[in-house]
Parts: structure tokens; sequence; C-alpha cells
């Protein structure tokens, strides 16, 4: 029996190293290969021993995917690609090909010279990974193999964030990724449509949230914003490069034009600059309105933004600072904030999820005393506020999504257990589709019946065709042919047909019944007696008298002769070949009866 | 059935203006208001017009799909969407639509710009034409010329177009399926793909197999075409594309070292990219460092704005500065050092701005309009200037015409990347389509080089060609569509090998069939005998002849069959040879079976019995298709 298998290695049951492993009609594919944020030792990885105990990893995986640049779903690929070894392909869309190399170097940057961890991947590692990477468009058909294909569709997300259908034959997966169901700021909305696959795998990190407008989350965040800057206090707002932090330039950069305001706004340097270039250059991944007014105006070029140093942070006054990184754990966000922590006028905004343990992570769970290096304890006065602007898909997003897709079956990932329980019930009530969540390491095994490919010759397809079009032809009707299988190629054509190409012959099985019939007319009026009782009785089929004297029902031809021994007795002849066979014998036993009583 | 109707229409959807005057120019007296005389020659004085697409031979309406190639390929789209009835999906990428955008957005600019009321007509009158000279007397379809569309008409077009990325499979009606390939030309220039299941024909239209800014042209997705449809070459198969980039550079250093200025008619997207990434590179070496490069033209900032945002679209080389990340062409470079400007048109900033000796890259390449008009009129006079022409759309003896006497040097270095006949003659051996189809003239050499034998396309077997207008029939036969087979009907069929790798299995299933896709399901199990209480009829007893019974072949081995006949219990056999067979015969049963080698033939008394019995062991010796 075909089937389908999907194991989570991670973001089974939980958020971060989203790594699935799904095998579909003999093929094995990767998806994603992303690290835990949460994690510092072995369970940072996914656990790639599970995909195969002997053996290379590129024996037997057919492909990875990734969906997008985030670490949770990238992080892993040189530790995978390169320490575990697999030299396979890699998909990802351009943008993702582009940023991720500089995420990961980023990431073991804090990794090793931060935290000084050993066996590490090394700079050369991610640039050996890279190499293995094909980058896909949207929509394009990518033949893995002769069999195995994938296809990307837009996710919204992050810059670049694609779903991924991976096909063999007529069974199908789709695999989501992160995704985003309402444009925002700078990216359009995921998109894809009614493929039908036999499963859909889906994030479900927002899975019982139905969340407030976005606009809204705006509204408060510029109105926090610009309160702080009017009564002469300091914005801090710590974020990752990419993502948020364009969303969030955007909406101010927007706001300052329109009211006019002139409190600086600083971005922390170096990557965050590059960053903006990538959005530029990929302007095609952002929405709809970006898109249309770049010419005129470049939404990523920013006029009241300027870039940061380090000595702004002691300027008198009023500023906005968005500063690297988003949790607050190290470098110049963590710096600028221990600055501006005493003073009750200045406010911290943290625009996303921070992992346990961080400072940022601390300050949301209301902690106001923060223990320092070297026994420092920094009293945070500042105003602490928490806003989310992560773009993930809410539930009403999820649903609106397995709409438009029409699974067979739906897979939920990169969520809360209790939280998945809700929305596999909510899916499972509204669409009537099996809705799975296995935990990290545990199989889902989903039985297919993949329907046979083949071909139909034209000609019996156009009998077949015609025929459907008559009439009385409402009630199925059967059709016959021969299936010619040759290697794995199937054909079906008409019985003459299959004769023909084999080379054989037909060979002709004919019957000749004699019917002894008590009349003493001569043979013509037996005949014409004959006719018209088949006439009245057989209505719906063709019945004629020849000229020569005979009848024939449809192709079964009847005779009267005069043997000449008894002139009260006459022989109808009945013949019919094997494919009248049973019309042939009905007619045979009808005849037997004998001919109703004529007029007189 | 519905089936789709693909008309091939892009190099229709082709443009060519035609040997209109230009309202600016100065005239000298002629017999007519219509027609002005320069140097020698006849020109008409109207509103630029545009010939068509042939029409007249299909009904639009009926068309369910146009495929663009390229952008120089759509510029007739408007007056096909708005115009004709045609009301189905247009397909082409996002480069494509967007490059297309901007150069009908010049062109309407162009055209709006110097608005005439009259558009010419008494000369087209075809007793007027015939005595005009050349090449007014040579024009065709005359009367078909039409007006300049509007921005309007343009961006009701445009909302038509339904984007594609390359490689993708777009289904239509479930019938075929057309897939958009790069070409290599230009940015987001495509070939295509319409193949069903069992046949495949490859449209092949502006291809490049050299190394510039877009994409490397796909050649390996072409292969297995039963038909490959072949048009677009170069215009210029004699001149070398790098050889004439060489004597551009050339020809414009010299002029500027003479203290003269450059004018380079040109559209606004394209070669001009190529244009100055070889400028970029040559500039500095040649110490033309300080000469400013101008672009001008509605369209100029959106071009080279666009330009850099289609990275996914372009050569590795490009692509890779992304990811740096850098822009993919180094004019933005000679924009931010201020060596190359570009402005909307010659008002305005531009009067401002302007210094000579200089390089000038403007429209409209036939010089009919737009403002390299402006520059001829002011340059013309000096034997210092250069006019270099770059676009091989138009002989620039035509277009030099008007402005006759001119002092001003004229250089021709035609660039046209798409391919040579020596490539394409590489390319079909590479590929090996079943049937080339291509149009006449690239069958036979250019009239002009009658004697350029090696000037035609050379592939076996030999192109089949076709003539503006006319209508051919592609040479394969499709014999077999896709058919699904339901897996439990699959699960229910008893194969038997008939040969060595060959097996064969009866069906009988129903068709079903939505949106031309068609799936075989299991017969319905039979109806359960309705109760006895209904009267039973007669006529309910007649069988449905439609249960068809498989047909049969094989032949029966006569001792055998007489063996089982007496082991079922039939003694009195008597076996009588024929001319073709045998005869036997059950003498106590008063029956006979005639058995040839292709046919059995068994006749008896009426004993459904033994006629059964008898059957089923004919049968026993015969296989069933």
């Amino acid at each position: 029996m075909p089937e389908i298998r999907v194991t989570p290695l991670g973001a089974g049951q939980d958020v971060g190293r989203s790594c699935i492993l799904v095998s579909i009609a003999g093929k094995n594919v990767m998806l994603d290969c992303g690290m835990h944020m949460g994690f510092s030792d072995d369970r940072r990885f996914p656990d790639f021993s599970y995909i195969t105990q002997s053996g290379r990893l590129t024996d037997f995986l057919d492909c990875v995917i990734i969906s997008h640049f985030h670490l949770d779903h990238c992080g892993a690929l040189p530790y995978f690609s390169e320490m575990v070894g697999y030299d396979g392909p890699i998909y990802m869309t351009h943008p993702t090909q582009a940023i991720c190399p500089i995420l990961l170097e980023d990431y073991r940057k804090i990794a090793v010279d931060k935290k000084g961890e050993a066996n590490f991947f090394t700079s050369q590692m991610i640039k050996d990974c890279m190499k293995k990477v094909v980058a896909v468009h949207l929509h394009q058909t990518v033949q893995v193999d002769d069999e195995l294909e994938i296809k990307a569709y837009y996710a919204g997300h992050v810059l670049g964030a694609a779903m991924f259908q991976i096909k063999v034959g007529s069974e199908s997966v789709v695999y989501t990724g992160d995704y985003n169901m309402t444009p925002d700021r700078h990216l359009g909305a995921a998109w894809i449509d009614k493929c039908r696959p036999n499963l859909l795998i889906t994030e479900s990190t927002y899975a019982t949230t139905i969340r407030d407008s976005k606009r809204c989350r705006e509204r408060d965040f510029l109105k926090k914003v610009h309160e702080t800057v009017e009564r002469g206090g300091k914005v801090l707002i710590p974020v990752f490069a990419l993502g948020r932090a364009q969303e969030l330039c955007i909406l101010l950069e927007t706001f300052w034009e329109r009211m006019n305001l002139k409190v600086p706004i600083y971005f922390s340097t170096g990557l965050t600059e590059k960053a903006n270039h990538y959005y530029k250059l990929f302007i095609t991944w952002t929405n709809q309105k970006i898109r249309k007014t770049f010419v005129q105006r470049n939404m990523f070029e920013f006029k009241h933004i300027k870039a940061f140093d380090r000595a702004f942070a002691d300027n008198p006054g009023p500023m906005v600072v968005f500063a690297t990184p988003g949790m607050l754990h190290a470098g110049q966000s963590l710096q600028i904030f221990r600055k501006w922590a005493g003073n009750e006028k200045n406010m911290v905004i943290m625009p996303g999820y921070c992992v346990q343990g961080t400072v940022g992570h601390k300050i949301l769970s209301g902690q106001r005393k923060l223990e320092m290096e070297g026994r420092q304890v920094l009293e945070v006065k500042m105003q602490v506020e928490y806003m989310s602007f992560s773009a993930h898909a809410d539930a009403k997003g999820i649903m609106q999504l397995v709409g438009q897709a029409e699974p067979d079956s739906v897979l939920l990932v990169h969520g809360e257990a209790k939280k998945m329980e809700f929305l596999k019930q909510k899916i499972e009530q509204e669409f009537r589709v099996n809705c799975y969540m296995p935990a990290n390491g545990e199989t889902v095994v989903l039985p297919t019946s993949p329907s046979i490919p083949g071909g139909i010759s034209l000609g019996l397809l156009k009998r077949e065709m015609a025929q459907g079009l008559l009439p009385e032809a409402k009630k199925p009707r059967l059709l016959h042919g021969t299936l010619i299988m040759k290697d794995s190629n199937f054909r079906l054509v008409s019985s003459e047909q299959a004769l023909k190409e084999l080379g054989l012959a037909e060979h002709q099985l004919r019957f000749t019944c004699r019917v002894h019939l008590h009349d003493t007319r001569k043979e013509q009026e037996t005949a014409m007696r004959v006719y018209s009782h088949l006439k009245s009785i057989l209505k719906d089929h063709c019945v004629q008298h020849l000229p020569d004297g005979s009848v024939t029902v449809e192709s079964i031809l009847i005779q009267a002769a005069a043997p000449s021994e008894d002139p009260a007795t006459k022989v109808l002849l009945v013949s019919w070949t094997y494919q009248d066979e049973e019309l042939g014998s009905y007619l045979t036993s009808l005849l037997k009866k004998g001919l109703p009583q004529a007029p007189s | 059935m519905q089936c789709a109707q693909i008309q091939i229409n892009h190099d229709y959807v082709g443009l060519r203006t035609r040997h209109d005057f230009h309202p600016q120019f100065p005239s000298f007296a002629t017999c007519s208001k219509e027609l002005k005389e320069c140097s020698g020659h006849v020109f008409v004085d109207s509103v630029p017009e545009f010939c068509l697409p042939e029409t007249e031979l299909i009904d639009l309406s009926t068309v369910d799909v146009i495929l663009i190639s390229n952008y120089h390929c759509m510029m007739a789209l408007p007056y096909i969407t708005e115009h004709t009835g045609f009301s189905g999906t247009v397909y082409a990428t996002e480069p494509t639509v967007q490059i297309g955008r901007l150069l009908m957005e010049e062109l309407v600019n162009f055209i709006e710009r110097v608005p005439k009321a009259q558009s010419a007509s008494l000369w087209k009158n075809k007793d007027i034409q015939r005595l005009l000279p050349s090449p007014l007397k040579d024009a065709v379809e005359v009367s078909t010329w039409r007006r300049c569309y509007t921005m309007q008409e343009v961006n009701s077009a445009l909302s038509k177009i339904q984007l594609v990325g390359y490689s993708q499979k777009i289904e239509l009606f479930g019938a075929v399926q057309v897939t958009p390939l790069s070409s290599g030309y230009a940015l987001g220039s495509s070939n295509w793909i319409i193949q069903s299941h069992y046949e495949k024909v490859s449209y092949v239209s502006g291809s490049s197999l050299l190394t510039t800014h877009p994409q490397p042209m796909d050649q390996a997705s072409l292969k297995n075409s039963d038909v490959l449809v072949l048009t677009g070459l170069t215009q210029i198969p004699t001149a070398n594309p790098d050889g004439m980039v060489g004597e551009f550079c050339s020809n414009l250093a010299l002029t500027v070292r003479n203290g003269g200025n450059v004018l380079v008619p040109c559209y606004p997207s394209g070669v001009i990219y190529d244009l100055l990434e070889c400028l970029y590179q040559y500039i500095d070496s040649a110490g033309l460092s300080s000469v400013p490069l101008y672009f001008i033209s509605p369209v100029a900032n959106s071009s080279l704005e666009f330009s850099q945002i289609f990275a996914e679209w372009l050569c590795h080389n490009k692509q890779s500065k992304v990811y740096l990340p850098e822009p993919p062409f180094p004019h933005a470079e000679l924009i931010q050092t201020n060596k190359l400007k570009h402005y909307p048109s010659i008002h305005g900033d531009f009067s401002n701005d302007f210094r000579q000796p200089c390089v000038v890259f403007t429209g409209h390449p036939s010089l009919r309009f737009g403002d390299v008009v402006h520059f001829m009129e002011l340059w013309g006079k000096s034997s210092l200037n250069t006019v270099i022409f770059t676009e091989p759309d138009f002989s620039y003896l035509e277009a030099l015409a008007p402005y006759q006497p001119l002092a001003m040097k004229c250089i021709y270095c035609p660039i046209d990347t798409r391919l040579n006949f020596i490539q394409v003659s590489k390319l079909l051996k590479e590929v090996q389509p079943l049937h080339v189809v291509c149009p006449e003239q690239y069958t036979q050499p250019p009239p002009a080089q009658s004697h350029r034998t090696d000037l035609v396309i050379d592939c076996q077997p030999p192109a089949t060609s076709y003539r503006r207008a006319e209508v051919l029939t592609l040479p394969f036969k499709r014999r077999y569509e896709r058919i699904e087979i339901m897996p439990e009907l699959a699960d229910s069929l008893v194969p038997m090998e008939i040969k060595p790798g060959i097996s064969l299995a009866t069906v009988s299933a129903v068709l079903h069939t939505k949106d031309n896709k068609h799936v075989l399901q299991p017969p319905p199990r039979p109806a359960q005998p309705t109760s006895g209480k209904k009267r039973k009829r007669v006529s309910d007893d007649v069988p449905d002849c439609k249960v068809l019974k498989p047909l049969l072949s094989g032949s029966i081995p006569v001792e055998q069959f007489v063996q089982t006949l007496e082991k079922h219990g039939f003694s009195d056999i008597k076996v009588e040879d024929t001319a073709k067979g045998h005869i036997v015969l059950l003498q106590e049963a008063e029956t006979l079976i005639q058995i040839e080698e292709d046919s059995t033939h068994i006749i008896c008394d009426n004993d459904e019995m033994l006629r059964v019995r008898l059957r089923d062991l004919v049968l026993k010796f015969l296989q069933k298709f």
C-alpha cells in the first residue's frame, strides 16, 4: 500500500529548530534545517541520526528544502551539510539564498566569538554549504529528478519566504514554512492555488489567536513612540536586522513624514544598511504597493532614518534608535539599553518574541533589577513595552489557507501542543479531513491510493465521448478496451487495435442454431412472422427484414428454411458471433417458445 | 470536448513604424498637401501610424491564449486586447510586462507630445499609392495602419496579462500545458513549450546564445519536440555583435576626442544596458571619464531602476552581485558618480545641465519622433558630430533620408544578439526536433545577398516554411490522450503476458471526464434484481447488448480439441479435413464444428446446454481481448 510518512525532527509540538522528514512515493525530502534558540547544548540542532543510522545522508535524502532565512528554519544547515555530511541539493528562493549565509555567519560569531563555543561550524563551512544551494523562482516547477518535482509559492512572513509543494506523480505534500495571510507594510499575503495535496503541513504558531487588526497595533506603537519623544524621552527598539526592522522603519518613516517630526531616528549600522539594500534589490518580493511606487520612491531608502554612531547614545534630547540584536542579549542594543535604562522618561519597545535567559525576556517578565557582569545591578526605570509584530498567520489565516489548498489531510507543526489540539479539532470539524500533530520523532503514516497514469488511444476516446453525448447515455456507460502494459508504460486501446498492434488475427467464434418451428406456411411468410414478433418485443433493438427474406436483429442473422422431409415444419437458422452471445442466446430461447398465433 | 486554441501570436504582436513623416521637418512644395519631398525622396506628412498584426485571418474572439515572447513582441497588444473581441488570457513574465510597459509609455509620450490633427489618407488610395516612388509604393496593407494607442488602452491591455515565471507549468483547460523558458535575449524573454502528455511543440523566438545580461537560454528543455517553430533570428546575420560593440566604442571615442558629440538613437531598455556597461569599462581607459553621458527618455529613470530589481532574471554574474548586495548593473555607479545623467525630456533640467561634447542616448530609433529628432537637427549640420545606429529594427538609410543633406558622420553598428544561422544549426543539432517550422525567408538567402547560401537554416529533415497569412498544419498526428486508472480498477485487472515484456488486460470500466481530464473508474456493481411483486414482462428479459464480449484470438489445435471433447464425455467424434481446416462432427448430437485458422463455427440444434458446453471448451483454447 503506498503511503506518505512524516516525521518531525524539530518543530513537532514545539517552536524552534524546524526540521521535518517526508517520505513520499519512495522519495525522501527534508523540510527546513533549523536551530533552537532556547538551547545551547545538543538540543539546539535536530537529531539527524534519526534519518539514517548507517550510511550517508546523501544516499538517503533526495533533497533538502529551506522555506525562509530565519535561523529556526536554516540555522543548522552548515552543521547538517558539512559536519554531519550531506552533498545533495538544497533548495531555497533567491532572497533566502542571499540573506541566509549572512545570518548564519552572525549566529556563528555570537556562538564562537562571544560565547566561546568550540566544535561549531566555521565560516568556510557556511560557504561550502551555500555552494550546494539551488535557487528557485516562485511557481517554477523544479525537477529534482525524473519523478520528484517541487514548486515554491509566496508565503509573506519575511523577504523570500516560500511555501513548497513536493510532488511525485499524482501524490503531493505542501509545506507552508512560516506564512502570513494578511499583507503588511512591506510584504504581501501568502497565496496558493487549489492544488489539493494529499497532505498540508502547516505552521500553527498562532493556532488559537485571532489577532486584532494590525492597524490598531501600529497605531498603538506610533502613539507610544510619539508620546515618549514628545516628552523628551529616548526610544530604544531592539530588532533583528532583517524582517520586522524594515516594517517598523517604513511605519516610522511614513509617520515622521506625515507629522513633519524632526526628532532623529537612528538605525544601528553594519548589517542593517546592507539589509535594506537586499530589500531594494529584491523589491519584486515585497508587496504590491511598494513594487508599484519604487521608481518614484523606494520605500527602503529612508529619509528620516540615519546610521547610528555609538557616541549618539549620550546626545541630549529625544531620539529613536533601532538596534540589534532583538532580544537584548548582547551587542549594541544591550549597550544602549544600559545607558538609558535608568531614566523613567525613556522607553524600550520589544517588537518580537524573547527567549528565556535573555535580558529581553527578563524585563518583559517584569524584572526591574538586573544583575549584570561584575556583580553590577542595573535598575530599570525606563518603560518597557511588548508589541507583537511577528508575521505569522493566525487561526483565521490558517483556516483560510487550508480552504485555499483543499488538502486531503492536515499536519500541524511549529506551535504549542495545547494550542494545536484546539486548531486540530477546528480543522477536523470544518473541513472534515484528518488532522495530525506528531511530536518530535513521532511518525505519521498516511496511506494513499494514487491512480495509475496511462494513455488512451484517441480513437477509442473519441468513440466513447461521442456515445457519451447521446441523450440516452445518462446512466454510466461501460468502456471496453485492452490495456497494453509494456515496461511501466500503460496504454488503453480498443480490442481491435490491441490485436493489430500485437500482430494477432482475430479468431471469430460463430454459432448457428437450428430452431424447429411448426408452421405450414411458406418460408417467406414464416420469416415475416418472425420479423413482426421480434419487432414487437425488441423495442430497443434494430430489427430488420432484408429483401432476401432473412431477418436481422442488430448483427444476428435469422433465416427460415424448409426441410424437405416435413412440410409442416420450418427450421430457423439463428447465427451470431461470440460478441453477440447474450442476445443470440436470448433469441434462440425466445424463438423456441414458438410464434404467436397469426391473426387469421 | 472543449479544446484550447492557441495562436502563436507574438511575432504578430510586433510593431513596425512606417515611412511616416515628422511634422517638424522643413518641407518643400509638393504636388499634394500630404506628400513632401526632401533630397529627391518623397515622404508622407502625417501623424505616425503603425502596421498591425494580420488579424483578418482569424477571429480573435476565438483565441483563448496569447503567449508573449519578449517586450519587443508585445507592442501591438492594446490593439488586440482592446478592439478585437479578444477575451482570453495573455501570459508573460514580469520583466516582459514591466519593460513592455515602459516601451509603450515612451511611444505614447513621444506621439502625444507633438499632436497633429490629421492622418494622411489620400495617398493610401491604391491608384495614387501605385504611382508613388519606392518605398511608399511597396508599403503593404496601408489601409490597416492605425494611429497610436493611448496610455489608458495600454494600462487596460497590461491588466489582462497573467504573470508567469520560467519553467512554470501552466495548465490550459486541462488539455495542454504551456511553459516559458529563458531565451537569453532580453530581460524576461521567453521561448514557449506547448505540450500535452504525448505531443510537444516548442516556440523559439528571439533567442540568444551570447552572454549579455539576461539569464542564459534554456536549451535542454527544448529537447524531444515533435515540432519546433523557429522565428526571431538576427536581422543582421553578417554582423558580429562583439565587433560592433568595439566599433561603437572606438567611433564614440574618436568623435568625442575631436570635440564632437555622439548621438545614439535607441530604445530605452535592452542593448542600452550593455552599451552603458561597455562604456563603464571603456571610458576611463580611453581618458573620456569627463565626457557626460545623457540618457533622455520619459522612462529613462524607470528603465534604469527596473533593470536593477530583476536579479532573478539575470545572468549568473549579475545575480551573484545581488548577493553581496550590490546593484547588478554598473550603471548605478555611473549615475552615482555623475557620469551618467538621465532626463525625462530635453526640456527642464536637461537644458541647464547640458554640456558639450557629450554622448546622448535617446529615442526613437526610427528618427521619426521623440527627442532624437531635436538632436538630429541640432547636430546634423556639423561634421564633428556622429550618429551611431545600434538598433537593428530600422534601415539607417531610410531613417536618415528626411534629414538629408547631412554633414554629421553616420556610423552603422547594428547590435543584434539574436541567433544567427550558424548558431541555429548548432542549436537544432543539439535539441533534435522531429520537424522544424520557420518563416520562408529563413529558407533562402537574403535578397540582397543571394550568393550567401550559408545564410539559411540547415537542418534535417528540411524545415517546413510559411508565409504571411498562410495556414500550416503541423506535421504530427495525435494518437493518445492521458488517462488515469483508479487504483480499485487497477487491482481488479487480470494481466496476462502475451509476449516477453508485454502484458494485456481487458478492461471494462466507466469513463469519467471532467475539465478534459479522463478517469477510468470501476464498473458499478450490478443492480439487485427487483422484487417479484412487479409483473414481469417479456421485454424485461431482453439483455443489454451494451455488455460487450471481448474479441478472441489464437487458433484451435484439432487433435487436442478432440481429446478435450472426449474427456468431457462426447463420443462418436469424426474429423474431416477441408481445404482450410477441419470439420469436427458430433454425430450423436447432430452438431458440426468447423475449425479454421481464424474462425470456429458451431452449428447445432437448439440445445442451449450443449451449445454452452461446446462454447466454453472452444474458449479454453483462445485468448480474450
